[in-house]
């Protein structure tokens, strides 16, 4: 059996802007997840062209991508990655070890709640937990860009909710620029922009005039 | 601490196990390496001081005969710096309680002082005074294993004179490092002295008052040894020169060089052998543990860690395992390498041998662990630290499985479900499998090595000790004689055998080749002395012209119905020419070998004797010695079996315990392999182990999927093992002084059933290590975790 090409997206154009909350919906295999870790710097692009800023991220090679993530992106994904044989804190380190000028691992906890449970190991933390000890450990560095892949998807409602508000307040809060990946149409309601994807191509873009609370939001 | 280097720490300390048997077997290597090596260096260094100060020669040569005032002319030859002359003889010292007497040699002391060149070195007491009669020195191990010391009295036999001696000086001497008598190669310290006294009182005995035999010379630097030689010999051929020959040839100090050449090439080949396991084991670790956290390695790269700083930090993980391994080594190492000085000391008689173990040697060995393992695992962290981020993210695809061969050959239904997880298994990782098999078969070869030299020594010993010679008594006499002293030996009471055999020391020479060799005679229906070859094969001797020692023929390039000159050492030195009629495997020395006649022929004169094998009656045993010992020309007796008592004591102690470590050491590398593999293995396919149990296999069905992979190693490794032992054992032999003697590879069945069955235990230690791991499997907790 010969190998198969499939194009996981084609001909799309995003903009993302300073201190935005942008919402990318769409079904799995609809190419956000690709899209993600293009922005990402984690991909490159087969074809086309990804800038940050003054930074042409196409023709980056694998050192500048690099300097890329470590200087400008945070990433959040669907099931945490922390690394287990690290405490909280020891997770959130592992990024200030390298960072310019980060938050220190502590305050990154306090910033999602979690300061009290610091010295637990990932197995000894919720899924909940986890995933906003994840999130510290990705703002602890102060990135320009937060990027959520299915932050929520591993998580009940309540528990979601929950970490959906810290991702708001980091957005608020520090002016952090964020894209959320979501399936999960409901979600959509707490973006500035809600852009959505299928089959690979951007189906729609829209501005959103009644934005909610991440509290309000059900699903 | 660094974030990263905290996940290093927790890492290894998950991985303890498999840390720890990386560790040993990387260890081994180092303490094979540290261990062989110190104590080469160590005596080594100790014999260099000690030939610097006792200013050991650089020439040798005996002769029969001539005025003291060739000295002078000695001494003027181009290229010697220094040269010494002296009256070295042998004699007889008889032993209440012993039969035989024990044979030694008597040296000449200069006129004031110690020997200018080798020189002795005092133990006790000290040197005899030539203003007094009768005072001599005598060898520290004779002296010890008679407990005698200063004040003692000794008998010695000179010239078949009776003197009743005095012991004032127990010495030590750089020509008797290893003590033995001319010929026999086996250290023998009840019947093998040396006596100094002064020469003025030696010589008349010997008759040889303003004379001398014996020259040794000390060359200046960069002087042509072999143009020193060719003009000593020149010099000393009109006085019976007995042929010069440098160090090399000097039978104590090559015996030392042997021993510390092989001591040289197990510390190169050794090491190499278990740092390449090590190696391969860290790979194996290393590849399995990347692999597991191919997510994580994923995180890291997200959050800006780089290729390099992730490489690295597995790289640290290998390096931490590895350093860990060296410092064991190193310690190990320290210990094994003074022991096995200890185990040196009563062979190699050097005084202040003294254990050195060089920050260099350390560093090196350190250095070398490091960079094998490092080697090893290079390829595979270079892949993972190369993986794109996003890709790193995903798990690795579902492995692919097929049929295997048995299965498509129809034999399928020959195994059980257990045996065809096995099989598919093995066949799925063809790399992994050939590694594993790979490593278990090193372990093998070890072992292999390890009982070897026993076989060979048993082999060696039953060639020559107990097929060809097969006499009660070998009598040497010190010159030769008629044979008619084998005559009136034939007579003496209780003899039931007597045969007569000549040796004639001469060079052998074919064009431009030369060699210096033994032209041996025996009678052509000689059962005592007979001329075997390996295997056990007696040749008879040819009834004209000359055999050769297979490996001299080969040195010379002659063949068969080629023929020889042979330049005597002795008597009239006209060269001869000869017809080489065959040639012998033999397993010891050069030799020439033709009957008693044929060596009068080529020769000359009547059939004489050099020495008479006997056997007796053991009920005369005492009396036939009293007789012996009044011969006038008696040299020594030497008893078969107290040769082969020797032999194996000389060789059994020092053979157990290299046994013993060497085997440690193989089963370090077998439990290395096989336990790491096991967990590997259960870390792999926890979840289908756990599934297994859920659907209501037993602990011990499931086992039998596990182990039954080990087993199969195992099984699979016998074979190559032993190939591979085999062509080990042939480098070994490569590296023995093949002139001095020469052996086929020989490997008993019983060491090839050692070696499979010291493995097999150990791989069954093993698997239950990981037996134990397996009924601690947490069955929820595996089919929870995310693949």
């Amino acid at each position: 059996m010969g190998e198969i090409e499939v194009l996981a997206l084609r001909g799309v154009d995003v903009d993302l802007y300073e201190g935005e909350l942008l919402v990318l919906l769409g079904a799995s295999g609809s190419g956000k997840s690709t899209l993600l870790n293009i922005l990402g710097g984690l991909d490159v692009p087969s074809e086309g062209d990804v800038r940050y800023l003054d930074h042409d991220l196409t023709v980056g090679d694998e050192p500048a991508l690099t300097r890329y993530r470590r200087e400008h992106v945070g990433f959040v994904f669907q099931f945490y990655n922390l690394i287990p044989s690290l405490t909280a804190r020891e997770n959130v380190q592992l990024v200030t070890d390298i960072a310019d000028d980060p938050l220190s691992a502590e305050d990154a906890l306090d910033l999602v709640g979690l300061k009290p449970r610091m010295h637990h190991f990932p197995s000894q933390l919720s899924g909940g937990e986890q995933q906003r000890v994840a999130i510290a450990r990705a703002v602890a560095k102060r990135p320009e860009i937060l990027l959520c892949d299915e932050p929520t998807g591993a998580l009940d409602c309540e528990t979601g909710r929950l970490v959906l508000e810290v991702i708001d307040r980091v957005n608020r809060d520090l002016g952090t620029t964020t894209a959320i990946i979501t399936h999960n149409a409901p979600i959509a309601a707490m973006g500035d922009r809600v852009m959505t994807l299928s089959d690979g191509s951007v189906r729609s873009v829209v501005v959103s005039s009644d934005k909610r609370a991440p509290a309000e939001l059900v699903w | 601490m660094k974030a990263l280097d905290r996940k290093l720490f927790r890492d290894l300390v998950a991985l303890k196990g498999q840390v720890v048997t990386i560790a040993v077997v990387v260890a081994c290597g180092v303490a094979s390496y540290v261990t062989l090596l110190s104590a080469f260096a160590s005596i080594e260094r100790s014999r260099a001081a000690y030939y610097e100060a006792q200013r050991f020669p650089d020439v040798f040569a005996h002769l029969e005969r001539a005025p003291s005032g060739l000295e002078a002319r000695v001494a003027a030859l181009p290229g010697v710096a220094e040269a010494e002359t002296r009256i070295v003889h042998s004699a007889l010292i008889p032993i209440a309680g012993m039969s035989e007497p024990a044979a030694a040699r008597v040296v000449s002391l200069p006129r004031e002082g110690g020997p200018r060149l080798a020189d002795v070195h005092l133990r006790q007491g000290r040197l005899p005074d030539p203003t007094h009669r009768d005072e001599i020195a005598l060898l520290e191990t004779f002296a010890e294993a008679h407990r005698l010391g200063p004040g003692s009295e000794l008998s010695v036999v000179m010239g078949g004179i009776e003197r009743r001696l005095r012991v004032v000086g127990i010495v030590v001497s750089p020509e008797y490092v290893f003590a033995v008598a001319g010929g026999t190669m086996v250290q023998d310290p009840k019947r093998f002295a040396v006596v100094w006294m002064p020469g003025r009182e030696l010589a008349p005995a010997y008759a040889m008052d303003g004379a001398f035999n014996d020259v040794v010379l000390r060359l200046q630097p960069g002087a042509n040894e072999r143009a020193v030689i060719d003009a000593l010999d020149g010099l000393l051929a009109s006085y019976g020169g007995l042929g010069a020959y440098a160090r090399d040839r000097q039978i104590s100090n090559m015996m030392l060089q042997q021993e510390l050449g092989q001591l040289e090439s197990y510390a190169t080949i050794a090491p190499v052998l278990f740092l390449s396991v090590a190696a391969f084991l860290v790979h194996v670790v290393i590849a399995r543990t990347v692999n597991l956290q191919r997510t994580q390695i994923a995180v890291l790269k997200a959050v800006g860690y780089s290729n390099r700083e992730v490489g690295v930090h597995y790289l640290e993980m290998v390096a931490v395992i590895s350093l860990l391994g060296a410092a064991l080594g190193v310690a190990l190492g320290a210990y094994l390498g003074r022991g096995m000085l200890d185990m040196y000391r009563p062979y190699f008689h050097i005084p202040d041998m003294a254990y050195v173990l060089d920050a260099r040697m350390i560093f090196t060995s350190t250095v070398i662990s490091i960079g094998a393992a490092v080697l090893g695992t290079l390829s595979t962290v270079w892949r993972v630290a190369r993986l794109p981020p996003a890709a790193a993210m995903t798990p690795e695809a579902p492995a692919l499985y097929r049929r295997s061969v048995f299965e498509l050959l129809g034999l399928g239904r020959l195994f059980g479900t257990s045996a065809r997880m096995v099989i598919r298994e093995l066949s799925r990782h063809p790399v992994r499998t050939v590694a594993s098999v790979v490593g278990v078969s090193f372990a093998i070869a070890i072992m292999v090595v390890a009982r070897f030299s026993y076989d060979g020594i048993t082999a060696l010993v039953d060639t020559q000790f107990r097929t060809a010679r097969r006499e009660d008594i070998e009598v040497t006499f010190r010159h030769v004689v008629p044979t008619s002293v084998v005559t009136e030996i034939r007579r003496l009471p209780g003899v039931f055998e007597v045969e007569p055999s000549r040796a004639v020391s001469a060079r052998v020479r074919s064009a431009h080749r030369s060699r210096d060799a033994l032209v041996s005679g025996r009678p052509a229906d000689a059962s005592l002395s007979r001329i075997v070859e390996w295997p056990l094969r007696v040749v008879p001797v040819p009834d004209r012209g000359v055999m050769l020692s297979a490996e001299l023929a080969s040195l010379l390039d002659v063949r068969p119905g080629d023929h020889v000159t042979l330049e005597p050492h002795e008597g009239d030195r006209r060269p001869r020419d000869v017809v080489v009629t065959g040639t012998v495997r033999d397993v010891f020395g050069l030799s020439v070998y033709a009957t008693l006649d044929g060596v009068a022929e080529i020769f000359g004169g009547e059939p004489t004797a050099t020495s008479v094998l006997v056997t007796f009656d053991p009920a005369y045993d005492a009396e036939l010695m009293r007789r012996l010992e009044r011969l006038p020309a008696l040299a020594s007796v030497t008893r078969r079996k107290s040769l082969i008592d020797r032999f194996d004591q000389q060789m059994s102690e020092v053979m157990y315990i290299t046994m013993a470590v060497l085997t440690a050491f193989a089963a370090a590398i077998a439990i290395g392999v096989i336990y790491n593999n096991a967990r590997i293995a259960l870390s792999m396919r926890a979840r289908d182990l756990a599934s297994l149990r859920v659907l209501g296999y037993t602990r011990g069905e499931i086992s039998a999927v596990l182990l039954g992979e080990l087993a199969a190693y195992v099984v699979l490794a016998v074979a190559p093992g032993l190939v591979l032992g085999r062509a080990f054992c042939d480098a070994m032999m490569s590296t023995v002084d093949r002139e001095l003697y020469r052996f086929p590879t020989v490997i008993s069945a019983q060491t090839y059933a050692f070696a499979v069955v010291v493995t097999a235990a150990t791989a069954l230690v093993s698997a239950l290590l990981v037996r134990r791991k397996l009924d601690q499997l947490d069955l929820i907790g595996v089919l929870k975790t995310r693949e």
